[in-house]
């Protein structure tokens, strides 16, 4: 993580931690580990007993995802997890995006021109993502069927949107607060509008910042199960909804198929969390613990 | 409205604009017109019109707001849209809800509410399902959270010092956090699998024997703790970690001199650093296990029977299996509570710890 913090408590230690943690880690890691193997095995080879360690890799899981239908009885059927696939890219990125624009907005807004009661609004924030989703989508589920949006992309988007929004919120706070305001008003003495400060100052020196936040939003949206289960239709579907519905279902028994297509979901939260590690305390404790 | 010029608006609202004034910039004006439209459109119109039409209404007091506060109140201006949208995403569904949990009614019926006051909670503080979900629940947390504590703190003792390859094999403990439960869920159903799942594959060598985890309670449970305990152990290392690394070397040293045993230093010196962090991390681990619903929903849906439901699953069933709406309202009103009450918790905890630092 961070090198800095060497200097202040981390000792040293040899080359047998490296070898202790080595093991440790991979055991940690295994299951993850195992299911991308899973997913290289053709589907005998995902079936056999006792399990192979070493195999012919072959991509044919990975093509039957997106390409060659598997079969069902003697017809051929479509996963159709290319349009699954496509749903969460297009729901999450669009919804992250405007939770960003929003959050940030309002997270400059309580770091530098506090309100009477803001600690009262952050903490209303924060409650509104700590509530159980199960409590928030039954009125949601019958307001989104009142007014038709059920089913569609826009009902899904708007919730994922407020879903991020606290979360961005709170990051993005955590990131103006650490920044000296004293640039700012030196911009403004020079007389800078209040946009341009914003714009060419305060958001330039928190861009990577956004961009964890942006991260951490994709990914808590890209795993998003239950509001997707209850407010996706047929054609809306997002992957997680489409891999729980393989489970026990027509697709269930063939291992690799499932094993590929949870590698292709798994992939990009993997590389990009290899790439946040910087910011990872607070970004799964919501901005509250800072580093 | 007549539109008036922005300019003009402005301009009448520095001067002499009076409240019936019609201007971009008089809210107040705007506020009554939506206070007329709204119970008026929904008396007249089917409910899709309505909605429509209220939330055009809505959209106009917005604007007037806007436009009156532009450059004078940079504060709230720049939080409105925030609050807006949680107020319409959050606080007005559960405020709905809330309303809703007074009621008998189901969703899935055409029949229209019908007022049942208290009945709804009655019937839920009464039913002994809901007890023994809700134990099933505090079971479940119980297990998994101290399972995290023991296996995150280890985690991070063995991470504690700078080694070689310490970023990377870090990141293989991180890596399960950022997953999803989905797949999560997907994966050790595949691992508990009876006849080609690794553990009951590992078994049947010892035993002979195919073994089946997922069909008692208390392998089923063992089953959930394991999955969500794997998840969540690493970020309970995370926060120790950080707490850990925040210790001055200085302190290290002055023990090493003074021959103090390990546990001695661990007490006096490693402890008091950690301790804030530890009980966030407890907190935050509790309130996020109450809530389990995913991991149970795909690994057990509950079962063998109902023995491994969780209060979370319950809520699902009752809302949208078996749509009984308005009690189902009532018990999300009753798991709110105890949710709000832990994260005021929480959140004291956090404030006290940044007041240390």
């Amino acid at each position: 993580m961070r090198g800095g913090y060497r200097a202040r408590g981390v000792r040293q230690a040899g080359w047998s931690r490296t070898g202790l943690a080595a093991v440790v880690s991979f055991a940690y890691f295994f299951p993850v580990l195992w299911i991308v193997l899973t997913a290289f095995k053709t589907h005998n080879d995902a079936l056999a007993t006792p399990p192979k360690f070493i195999f012919p890799p072959t991509l044919e899981n990975f093509v039957a995802v997106f390409r060659r239908s598997y079969i069902k009885g003697f017809a051929a059927v479509d996963t159709g997890f290319d349009l699954f696939f496509f749903n969460s890219i297009f729901v999450s990125a669009a919804s992250v995006v405007l939770a960003l624009i929003i959050g940030t907005l309002a997270a400059y807004g309580f770091a530098r021109f506090p309100l009477r009661g803001t600690d009262t609004y952050l903490f209303i924030i924060l409650t509104t993502r700590m509530l159980p989703p199960i409590v928030v989508i039954i009125p949601i589920f019958l307001m989104l069927r009142v007014t038709g949006l059920s089913g569609g992309y826009s009902g899904v988007m708007l919730l994922y949107t407020a879903f991020n929004l606290p979360f961005a919120i709170w990051m993005m706070k955590s990131f103006f607060d650490e920044l000296s305001a004293d640039v700012e008003d030196a911009a403004r003495v020079d007389g800078s509008s209040e946009t341009r400060v914003f714009l060419k100052v305060s958001l330039p020196q928190v861009r990577a910042g956004l961009a964890a936040t942006a991260v951490f939003g994709l990914i808590l949206t890209w795993n998003e199960f239950l509001f997707a289960l209850l407010l996706t239709g047929v054609s809306t579907r997002t992957v997680p909804v489409a891999m729980a519905q393989t489970i026990g279902g027509d697709i269930g028994g063939r291992w690799g198929l499932l094993a590929a297509i949870e590698t292709l979901f798994l992939a990009p939260v993997i590389v990009v969390t290899f790439l946040l590690q910087h910011h990872l305390l607070r970004g799964v404790t919501f901005g509250t613990i800072k580093r | 409205m007549t539109r008036t010029p922005i300019r003009t608006a402005t301009v009448e609202a520095a001067g002499a604009s009076t409240w019936w004034t019609p201007g971009w910039s008089n809210w107040r004006l705007a506020l009554l017109v939506a206070a007329v439209v709204l119970p008026a459109s929904v008396i007249t119109f089917p409910v899709n019109t309505a909605f429509w039409l209220s939330l055009a209404a809505a959209a106009v007091v917005a604007v007037t707001a806007v436009v009156n506060a532009w450059g004078r109140q940079r504060g709230p201006l720049l939080v409105a849209p925030a609050l807006a949208l949680l107020f319409v995403t959050n606080i007005f569904p559960l405020m709905w809800s809330f309303g809703l949990s007074f009621f008998h009614y189901r969703a899935n019926r055409a029949a229209a509410p019908v007022f049942g006051g208290l009945a709804n909670y009655q019937t839920i503080l009464t039913d002994p399902t809901v007890w023994h979900r809700l134990q099933t629940t505090a079971l479940v947390v119980i297990l998994t959270v101290g399972t995290q504590m023991i296996v995150g703190f280890l985690l991070a003792l063995l991470f504690e010092k700078e080694f070689p390859g310490r970023r990377v094999l870090l990141m293989l403990v991180l890596t399960p956090m950022m997953l999803s439960y989905v797949a999560i869920g997907a994966f050790f159903r595949y691992y508990y699998e009876p006849t080609f799942g690794l553990l009951s594959q590992a078994v049947k060598v010892f035993t002979g024997r195919p073994f089946i985890l997922l069909d008692t309670r208390a392998g089923a449970l063992a089953g959930i703790v394991i999955a969500d305990a794997w998840m969540w152990s690493p970020f309970v290392m995370l926060l120790v970690l950080s707490g850990l690394v925040s210790v001055p070397a200085y302190l290290y040293e002055a023990a090493e001199v003074d021959r103090a045993s390990w546990w001695r230093r661990f007490r006096a010196i490693t402890f008091p650093y950690i301790r804030s962090l530890l009980l966030l991390a407890l907190l935050f681990r509790t309130i996020e296990a109450f809530k389990i619903f995913d991991v149970v929903f795909l690994l057990t849906e509950g079962g063998p029977g109902t023995s491994t439901e969780t209060i979370g699953v319950y809520v699902y069933r009752v809302a949208f299996q078996y749509f009984r709406t308005g009690q189902s309202t009532a018990l999300a009103y009753v798991l709110l509570f105890i949710v709000v009450v832990l994260t005021n918790l929480y959140l004291y905890f956090v404030k006290q710890r940044s007041a240390e630092a």
